[in-house]
């Protein structure tokens, strides 16, 4: 870790931009929403496309790139599914400390809500081929048995972390009770009214154990981050948010070979984040954790080492995650019950920087000073970790 | 047996060529799993390198075609038709006595009676092509 540990605030994420609606939908679509992101980011930060030399992109980077006419010295197409931004910075925070690049963009876009309207695509993983080039052992040993996705990976985990530590039902719903908590101080949430734990388990049982509130949501949704090293950053539009630590790890693309269904990949990413941002649990004052089931959040609080294995149900019966908690988790609302278009890491980001720069209204969690922004992609697969900071933590 | 093929509908696994002996031997109701040779260990899913070694002395074995379940789901609010003619199914992890896991259906019994730790049995459910897909029932 020694080498690594240089990355400890040498860049920064100085722009960001999101969007999404309480009807799920967004009016632009394509390379339109992603621009507009892309210029809402800029101009946070207080930059323009013309100090843009490296760019991170799901997709890929050559055509997003050759949309905006710009020519970037570094480029970065990794795609992890929902860790995928995650990742992004890690490695630009990296490049930016080797003095690859000086200004290097993220964007991410999908209307797949829209979409169903207009009959086009309907985002990752509803018929469209991502990762999948090369071999797809899913389509050999997973799919003929009718597994439904991505739900049904999740629940094979929930089922299992259910005998192994006596995790109930209850327990996952006030996850997505608490979550929604904070939605109803986002605006821009698809879902803002509260709900009981009752509302989640009477709603429609999905695939054993999880019912339709312990799953995300499927709405449009974008954004953007700017990052630039943390020389540059000081003479920028914004607070800085400087990267403090970033930790990665994969384990599995099918369930099937997940090594242990209820330790995920982030008992690794997790620990070598905060390791090299020289924080621990207790020093987290934002917990940004991926949930595209409630089960998904619960294995985070627990790898991360919130809590010990097998006790992430009763840490969260008591509320600590929700407003007033004394772990905020999710405070714009999550994918849970703010906007899920798909590769949701984007907004983790997002929602951490406002947070750390204290412009989040009603939602702020006072005081807060060291965030951590934890992806999930694939079926539990790639777990990446950034924890961030305000300038008050360098020191 | 009289082979009445598949219901409509059900995603049939397409084979390689480095599976092409699994898929073989189901069609003589026979399960078999890769061993690597080197390791001592059997190697699932199919593929043409052993994950321990990244040696190629893979050879095919006989299974025993019995395991325990190790997680298990009930696919209750959109279940494809094809698997149990749209009623719900259970989609297990089963731990085959050889040491690998893999993902099947849990027939034989109710779906909501398949839970963590069931005793089951390779079953065999009948493909358009001649093969058979490996299920699993309890075990008596």
């Amino acid at each position: 870790m020694s080498a690594m540990a240089s990355l400890r605030g040498a860049a920064a994420i100085v722009g960001v931009a999101d969007d999404a609606s309480p009807t799920g939908e967004l009016d632009l679509t394509g390379r339109a929403l992603e621009t507009a992101m892309i210029e809402q980011a800029l101009t946070d930060a207080g930059l323009t496309i013309a100090d843009v030399d490296g760019l991170c992109h799901v997709n890929s980077s050559m055509a997003m790139a050759e949309y905006l006419g710009i020519h970037p010295r570094f480029t970065d197409s990794t795609s992890t599914g929902g860790s995928s931004y995650e990742i992004h910075v890690e490695h630009a925070a990296a490049a930016i400390n080797a003095g690859l690049a000086d200004v290097i963009l993220s964007v991410y876009a999908a209307t797949p809500r829209s979409d169903r309207k207009r009959g086009g695509w309907g985002g990752p993983g509803r018929g469209r081929p991502m990762m999948m080039m090369g071999p797809n052992p899913a389509a050999e040993w997973e799919m003929p048995y009718g597994i439904r996705m991505p739900m049904g990976p999740y629940a094979l985990s929930a089922t299992r972390h259910m005998h192994e530590f006596g995790t109930t039902s209850e327990q996952l719903a006030q996850i997505a009770v608490s979550t929604r908590d904070w939605a109803t101080m986002n605006p821009k949430a698809r879902f803002q009214t509260p709900m009981t734990i009752d509302d989640v388990l009477d709603s429609p049982m999905q695939t054993t154990p999880l019912h339709l509130f312990d799953c995300c949501l499927v709405t449009d949704g974008a954004g953007a981050f700017v990052m630039t090293s943390a020389e540059r950053a000081k003479d920028l539009a914004k607070a800085p948010v400087y990267v403090l630590g970033a930790g990665t790890c994969h384990d599995h693309q099918m369930i099937s070979q997940m090594p242990d269904l209820t330790t995920t990949a982030g008992a690794i990413s997790g620990p070598n984040a905060f390791a090299m941002a020289g924080v621990k649990p207790s020093d987290v004052d934002l917990l940004m954790g991926y949930d595209s089931f409630t089960i998904t959040a619960l294995l985070h609080l627990e790898d991360l080492g919130f809590c010990a294995k097998g006790e992430g149900g009763p840490f969260v019966e008591d509320g600590k995650t929700g407003p007033g908690g004394s772990l905020p988790m999710n405070t714009n609302g999550g994918g849970l019950s703010y906007t899920h278009p798909g590769m949701y890491g984007m907004f983790l980001i997002v929602e951490a920087v406002k947070q750390l720069r204290g412009e989040c209204g009603a939602r702020q969690v006072s005081g807060a000073e060291v965030a951590v922004a934890h992806g999930s992609g694939g079926v539990l697969s790639c777990m990446s970790t950034i924890v961030l900071g305000t300038e008050g933590t360098l020191s | 047996m009289t082979t009445t093929g598949p219901p409509p509908g059900r995603m049939e696994p397409p084979a390689t060529s480095t599976s092409e002996p699994f898929w073989e031997a189901t069609k003589e109701h026979r399960l078999v799993l890769q061993w690597c040779t080197e390791c001592d260990k059997a190697v699932f899913f199919p593929r043409d390198n052993c994950p321990l070694c990244l040696g190629s002395a893979l050879e095919w074995r006989p299974a025993s075609g019995r395991g325990v379940v190790a997680s298990v789901t009930v696919e209750t609010s959109s279940p494809n038709p094809a698997i149990a003619g749209g009623d719900p199914y259970a989609v297990a992890l089963v731990d085959l006595d050889e040491g690998v896991r893999m993902m099947s259906n849990v027939v034989g019994c109710p779906p909501g009676d398949v839970a963590v730790g069931l005793a089951v049995q390779v079953t065999w459910a009948p493909l358009s092509d001649g093969r058979n897909l490996p299920q699993f029932e309890p075990r008596g």
